[in-house]
């Protein structure tokens, strides 16, 4: 019978013992306890979301860069074809250049060629003129003795014309 | 895990070598009491049969001292305070006056015998028959079940404070030592006891109370279990302590109930109305429901717990009782029931925490019943 009759002094020391620890846990335990896992779970939580977000933006950098990479890659690739066509034409021009040169200092050449040609041809004409002046001159010096001897001259004069 | 467990079992084995040492012993004091039958009137404990029933209830019930062993005519107990409210007066004495309940002191003495058995009782002048016309006194006094009750009290808050602090000092820390023991525990509360019951919004109020009361029952059915002195009070498996836990249940629950929770009581939709109008057969019924949950949540702790000692102590009163018949007997005897006895002191650990989650989810349960905002009679009619 003892063992199933609730006693008047336990209850009330229970009673009141009970609820003074449960407000003392309150204040002191449960709360600041809830609150620090409470805290401490959304601490957890914003981390892993922030590394997920970072992840996501390295995966974004990632791929920027390697646009970047592909694009710089491509420029290059722009600049030495262009380079390579600059240099082409720069040598073509320069080869046509050349060519075209070295055709008008032929054409000169020739030029200057027949120019001197014809300078030296006319001055031969002048000399052979000058030449025939003189023996003209000496044929008529010495009034002609004879034909034969005429001739002989001439022969000999004719002889002593080189052209040069 | 292995190691506490191993821990247990050789705490264990120490204890019931200390039972065996006592086996010995009562047998050399039923041969000395036998061999001297003109022995002295002290002596008559020694010559009392070992009566198990006897032995058993006085192990679970509570008691104005903590007895803690006795050698020979050597009793080792610790005497409490007696404080009595007789006729409006406050009595105070230490228990250590009434000699172990062999002597009266002050007009009161312990009864012996009988439906007071246990409780202080008013005896007449002579200072030794129990005066039966007497009312019996109010009995505030500090038994050990309310030593108890206080130890555990302040362990509660030492642990819980101290680990308060380091969850104040380091809050995003992981947690330490004794933190990292009950921080388990108390999510376990949170996310397996209240939210369920109550819902993730409602949850947090009841907190305080649900791991209260699930650390305080744990934590006593842990310290029942041990068998000296900080532990070995029977707390939990005293009515007076499973009512008070049943009645804060019941209280909130009350308090916090909202119409739909009396709507349901008291006229229950869905309910034919012959049910409730010339005899209030459904009302009966829901209120009967209303007292029967926080009196089951009382019964059931009470029980569980008083039945593991009950069953524990039984097993050890089986040497005693085959060691009188024989010696032999009592030893061979001793090896099954210590077996016994570790086997059900394992089981009895699992039973400390399946009966403190019950109790709590059902405290759970209940207050989120009374605050349930909708039926689901006005849902699904038909079901009902």
């Amino acid at each position: 019978m003892q063992l199933v009759t609730p006693g008047i002094g336990l209850i009330f020391w229970m009673l009141v013992s009970f609820s003074l620890v449960m407000l003392i846990l309150k204040a002191f335990a449960w709360t600041p306890i809830m609150k620090g896992i409470h805290q401490r779970e959304e601490t957890i939580e914003k981390a892993l979301e922030a590394a997920n977000e970072a992840k996501k933006e390295m995966l974004l950098l990632k791929a920027g860069n390697e646009q970047l990479l592909r694009e710089a890659k491509d420029e290059r690739d722009a600049l030495m074809r262009d380079a390579r066509k600059m240099k082409e034409a720069i040598l073509e021009e320069a080869r046509s250049k050349a060519s075209e040169e070295s055709a008008r200092i032929v054409e000169n050449a020739r030029e200057n060629i027949q120019f001197e040609k014809m300078a030296a041809i006319n001055d031969l004409k002048n000399q052979i003129a000058a030449i025939s002046m003189e023996i003209a001159e000496k044929l008529v010096g010495k009034e002609l003795e004879n034909i034969q001897q005429q001739h002989q001259l001439t022969e000999k004069l004719l002889k002593e014309v080189k052209i040069n | 895990m292995i190691r506490k467990l191993l821990y247990s079992v050789r705490l264990q084995l120490a204890l019931f070598a200390l039972f065996f040492a006592g086996v010995s012993y009562g047998n050399t004091i039923t041969s000395d009491t036998v061999a001297s039958p003109a022995a002295p009137a002290h002596e008559q404990t020694g010559k009392k049969p070992f009566d198990a029933g006897e032995m058993i209830i006085d192990h679970i019930v509570d008691a104005h001292e903590w007895h803690i062993l006795t050698y020979n005519e050597f009793h080792l107990s610790i005497p409490l305070p007696v404080i009595l409210i007789d006729k409006g007066k406050l009595v105070t004495f230490s228990s250590g006056n009434f000699h172990h309940g062999e002597k009266a002191y002050m007009g009161y003495r312990l009864s012996n015998e009988g439906e007071t058995k246990g409780k202080i009782i008013k005896v007449l002048a002579d200072g030794e028959t129990p005066d039966a016309t007497a009312k019996l006194p109010l009995d505030f006094s500090i038994t050990k079940n309310v030593v108890s009750l206080f130890i555990s009290l302040i362990l509660l808050c030492v642990i819980f404070i101290s680990i308060a602090n380091r969850y104040k000092k380091n809050p995003d820390t992981a947690p330490k030592g004794l933190q990292s023991i009950l921080e388990p525990l108390i999510l376990f509360v949170r996310d397996d006891i209240a939210i369920p019951g109550l819902g993730k919004k409602n949850h947090a109020r009841f907190m305080p109370f649900l791991l209260t009361a699930f650390f305080f029952i744990f934590f006593n059915n842990l310290l029942g279990l041990i068998p000296i002195f900080p532990g070995g009070a029977n707390l939990t498996g005293n009515i007076s302590i499973t009512l008070v836990l049943a009645m804060f249940t019941f209280v909130i629950t009350t308090f916090i109930g909202n119409k739909n929770y009396w709507i349901h009581i008291f006229n229950a939709p869905g309910v034919p109305w012959w049910l409730k109008f010339p005899i209030p057969l459904m009302p009966i019924v829901e209120f009967l429901g209303v007292i029967t949950k926080p009196f089951v949540l009382m019964v059931r702790l009470f029980a569980n717990m008083t039945a593991g000692h009950i069953i524990l102590l039984g097993f050890m009163s089986l040497i005693f009782i085959f060691g009188k018949m024989n010696i032999f007997a009592g030893y061979g005897v001793s090896v099954f029931s210590i077996a016994f006895g570790v086997f059900m002191s394992l089981l009895e650990l699992l039973v400390a925490f399946i009966q403190a989650y019950v109790f709590t989810l059902l405290s759970s349960i209940y207050f989120g019943m009374a605050m349930e905002e909708h039926h689901h009679t006005e849902e699904h009619p038909i079901e009902h």
